[in-house]
């Protein structure tokens, strides 16, 4: 028996200027039901769940959503409160928790009256505790935001949601940030809590969950839905195809034997304020020609070696060799001097100065070219030629490189960091994060960059979250758990995720 | 209910025409209190417009005092472009103008075109030591620019005092608390005879220039707008963000000082503690109504001298009180900064209830 629709988008389309976000999308949610939402980056997917949510006005079109009775009444749209008060919750790609407050005063955020005398923490607790027992998101309650995990950030979002009894539940892209059986628990949750009533809308760019998870698979492509399909009839080409418009290459991969060390880390300590920003006695050689990938849930160490590599912190302990020159510096100049092109996590917050062109982040590293500088002042002309002719190679789309950076898609301010990064022919590429966030295309495009600069004798580190990922683009794969780095000998995926669970294999 | 959003790019007209807009607005609003005051605002507004065009001595006063604040406008402009927050240009003005009396008033004998560039550069450095100090407590401890830079006003000030009571007092002054004249050779140059305009305008026209072609063109000022733009991915990218802000520090506090230098040495030909009424904050209100430009400073420096001019001369003519000009200035600053948010954001009512 087909359970009762709980919500109705119709024909609603946004525009922004002169882009069209959205062109009259229909979408139905029925009750207890997980329905994917797929599409490249700038395909709508986010406009859509914004216009949802109240952030956005639609230009034309309506929402309906069911009321606790079931019947249907109209959305006001427009207010987030009233989205709110409907049963809708979201948890969104770029979290929104304040954090100088704790977990749990995160959680209860919003829902006090502002005049009321003292916080009822104790049935508040008591109501979140069920959940976590229910669903599983566990999160140190009492700890300050800014302390924990992005996925520890995650589900104290999700945990947000739910104590506001939401019935509709939009996650945008939930599993970026958890190891594959952290995710595998949410699902499972999820399901479970599907069984009661509640209705998911599941944003993804991962294909292998959006089969194994959803019930259903909506496909947006340049603001237009453009299929909808059951999920037992999908099967990752289908997918692909109806995203793309066309099949996607696979990242061609071909076996390379290693060089020289480019990157050697010696019994390397930092002693960070947490978990996240230590690094106990890490032993890590990185080879020309090879790929390292780094798996490990978020919030073990990455950070500390990532901002290790790149200069800036400096480490407790150890030894730190770049082409078998020891360093001694640990700035951020002196690792570019030494050779190591670094892609950052935060692409918005460290990659790019939003409010600089983009020309001007394109030599931002490199100030001390005489290329660029003459007497002090910048070579225009130079700089100019330069942008242009970075964003034709590696294909930065925007409103021109005179225009402020922010003004880019994520995927395309990451295209303009990997056009800065890889134009210095660097020894060592840190590559953090290097997809989070992106769509298949971009995704495919930076993969397809980091092994052609395998090929032309760079070494590799690749940080990510992402298990598939690493796979796919390792030579060999280290596991960092708790501040330490363990080599996996395997490329099995469960073996490697109880390794990230900090288990002995 | 309203609604906000950004808009996507906003234009040139709007981020010309918005500023202008904003200004006329204010003076249509200075109406209501004329108006309140029983004044015939007619008569203040034609009252005004002479005060500043009327003459050749009206206009060249305006000018006068629009020097000062083009040199503290440019001070604050330059700081805080870097997210620098210098409050502190009255005490650097002040510490400019003690070096250009210490070395101005005899101790050097020396012809004018030694003598000027000499004290130019001792009351630059003087102020670019004002503002070391707490740039330095900022980069090497955290401590808050904003509160550092303005409790050092009143410490300046209070050393001024001293000093003029001191080692610094006219011999000749009869115990005034204050300085000896400036040297005749140090005086800065009328610019038109028998007016007060004085060189201190051109210097100050060509610092506008400079730090309007060092900020866009120079590695400096890329450096600068990074750090102020965006530190974090400033400091990932390899620039020294710690020595970005001292040197931005630095030259903000030696053009405060030039300040200080200017109205000593081109104005009053002595130093006494009613040098400056406030330039230095002015020149804080100047920066953002310029939106942090160099040369737009000079153009929000001179209406807000016309404005303080033309005010005063209304007053005075019309019976009313001067504070009236305050008024004007402090309401062109919310209507720009209003402006300002409407040039950059997009404003929708959304009703309620209404799909």
């Amino acid at each position: 028996m087909p359970e009762p629709v709980i919500l109705t988008l119709s024909n609603l389309s946004k525009r922004f200027g002169s882009v069209v976000a959205n062109d009259a999308v229909s979408i139905d949610l029925h009750r207890g039901e997980v329905l994917s939402l797929l599409g490249e980056n700038g395909a709508g997917k986010t406009t859509l769940m914004n216009m949802l949510f109240g952030h956005y006005v639609p230009d034309s079109g309506s929402i309906e959503v069911a009321d606790i009775s079931g019947k249907m009444q109209p959305l006001t749209l427009g207010h987030p409160q009233a989205a709110l008060e409907a049963g809708i919750g979201m948890v969104h790609q770029h979290f929104t928790l304040a954090e100088n407050l704790t977990a749990l005063d995160n959680i209860l955020l919003g829902s006090e009256s502002l005049f009321s005398w003292r916080h009822n923490r104790k049935a508040a607790r008591k109501k979140v505790s069920q959940i976590i027992e229910r669903t599983g998101l566990a999160a140190p309650l009492d700890e300050r935001v800014g302390n924990l995990s992005v996925g520890e950030r995650q589900r104290v979002e999700i945990l947000k949601a739910l104590f506001h009894d939401a019935r509709i539940l939009v996650l945008d892209e939930p599993t970026a940030v958890l190891t594959p059986q952290e995710a595998d628990t949410l699902f499972e949750n999820i399901g479970a809590m599907t069984k009661d009533g509640l209705s998911v809308i599941f944003i993804s760019h991962k294909l292998r969950e959006v089969l194994a998870f959803s019930h259903r698979i909506a496909v947006l492509r340049h603001g237009k839905k453009v299929g909808e399909i059951a999920t037992a009839d999908a099967d990752e080409r289908v997918i692909a195809r109806m995203m793309v418009g066309a099949d996607t290459p696979t990242t061609p991969r071909d076996t390379q034997k290693p060089g020289a060390p480019v990157l050697e880390l010696n019994n390397i300590t930092v002693k960070g304020k947490n978990m996240r920003t230590s690094l106990r006695a890490v032993n890590l050689t990185v080879h020309a020609h090879e790929v390292v990938g780094i798996a490990g849930v978020s919030g073990n160490g990455q950070s500390a070696l990532a901002q290790l590599v790149s200069g800036l912190i400096s480490p407790d302990g150890g030894e730190m060799q770049v082409d078998g020159q020891r360093i001694s510096k640990f700035t951020p100049p002196a690792m570019l001097n030494a050779g190591i092109g670094r892609i950052p996590e935060d692409r918005h917050h460290d990659g790019v100065i939003g409010a600089m062109s983009v020309a001007e982040n394109l030599i931002i590293e490199r100030l001390q070219d005489p290329a660029i500088r003459k007497r002090g002042f910048l070579q225009q002309k130079y700089i100019q030629d330069n942008a242009k002719q970075l964003c034709k190679d590696y294909d930065v789309r925007g409103p021109g490189i005179d225009a402020d950076a922010r003004l880019l898609s994520g995927g395309n301010i990451q295209k303009l960091i990997l056009a800065r990064v890889f134009e210095c022919a660097p020894r060592l590429i840190l590559a953090n994060q290097p997809t989070r966030g992106l769509d298949l295309g971009a995704a495919n495009e930076v993969a397809r960059r980091l092994l052609e600069a395998r090929i032309r004798g760079a070494g590799i580190l690749l940080i990510s979250e992402d298990l598939d990922e690493v796979l796919a683009l390792s030579d060999r794969i280290m596991v960092i758990h708790d501040g330490h780095l363990v080599k996996a000998n395997t490329n099995d995926r469960e073996a490697i995720g109880l390794m990230m669970a900090g288990e002995q294999v | 209910m309203i609604r906000i959003e950004p808009r996507e790019a906003p234009s040139n007209w709007w981020t010309l025409g918005i500023p202008v807009a904003s200004a006329l607005l204010a003076l249509l609003l200075a109406a209501i209190p004329l108006a309140l005051a029983g004044a015939n605002i007619f008569e203040a507004y034609i009252q005004m417009f002479k005060g500043i065009f009327g003459s050749t001595f009206a206009f060249t006063e305006m000018l006068t005092r629009a020097t000062p604040l083009i040199f503290t406008g440019l001070a604050a402009t330059l700081a805080f472009r870097a997210k620098l927050w210098n409050i502190g240009a009255e005490g650097q003005l002040y510490l400019g103008a003690m070096a250009a009396v210490a070395v101005g008033t005899g101790l050097i004998d020396a012809p004018g075109f030694i003598l000027i560039p000499i004290i130019l550069i001792t009351g630059a450095m003087a102020g670019a030591a004002g503002m070391a100090g707490p740039a330095y407590l900022k980069t090497r401890f955290g401590a808050d620019e904003v509160v550092t830079t303005l409790l050092l006003n009143f410490i300046i000030l209070i050393f001024l005092q001293m000093m003029l009571e001191g080692p610094l007092q006219d011999p000749m002054g009869l115990g005034w608390p204050q300085s000896s004249p400036i040297v005749d050779a140090a005086i800065l140059p009328q610019l038109i005879p028998r007016m007060r305009l004085h060189w201190g305008l051109i210097i100050a026209l060509i610092t506008a220039v400079i730090a309007q072609i060092m900020l866009s063109k120079s590695v400096w000022g890329f450096k600068l707008r990074a750090v102020g733009e965006n530190a974090a991915a400033a400091l990932h990218a390899g620039i020294g963000v710690k020595r970005t802000l001292m040197s931005a520090a630095i030259v903000s506090g030696a053009v405060a000082g030039l300040a200080g230098v200017s109205e000593v040495a081109g104005l009053r030909g002595y130093l006494t503690t009613d040098l400056s009424p406030g330039y230095g904050y002015t020149g804080i209100v100047v920066a953002m109504l310029a939106g942090l430009s160099p040369i737009g400073v000079v153009i929000s420096a001179i209406f807000i001298a016309s404005v303080f001019v033309g005010a005063d001369t209304m007053s005075r003519a019309m019976g009313v009180s001067s504070y009236l000009a305050d008024l004007v200035v402090a309401m062109s600053l919310i209507c720009v900064l209003v402006g300002g948010f409407i040039a950059r954001f997009k404003i929708t009512r959304t009703d309620k209830g209404k799909s």
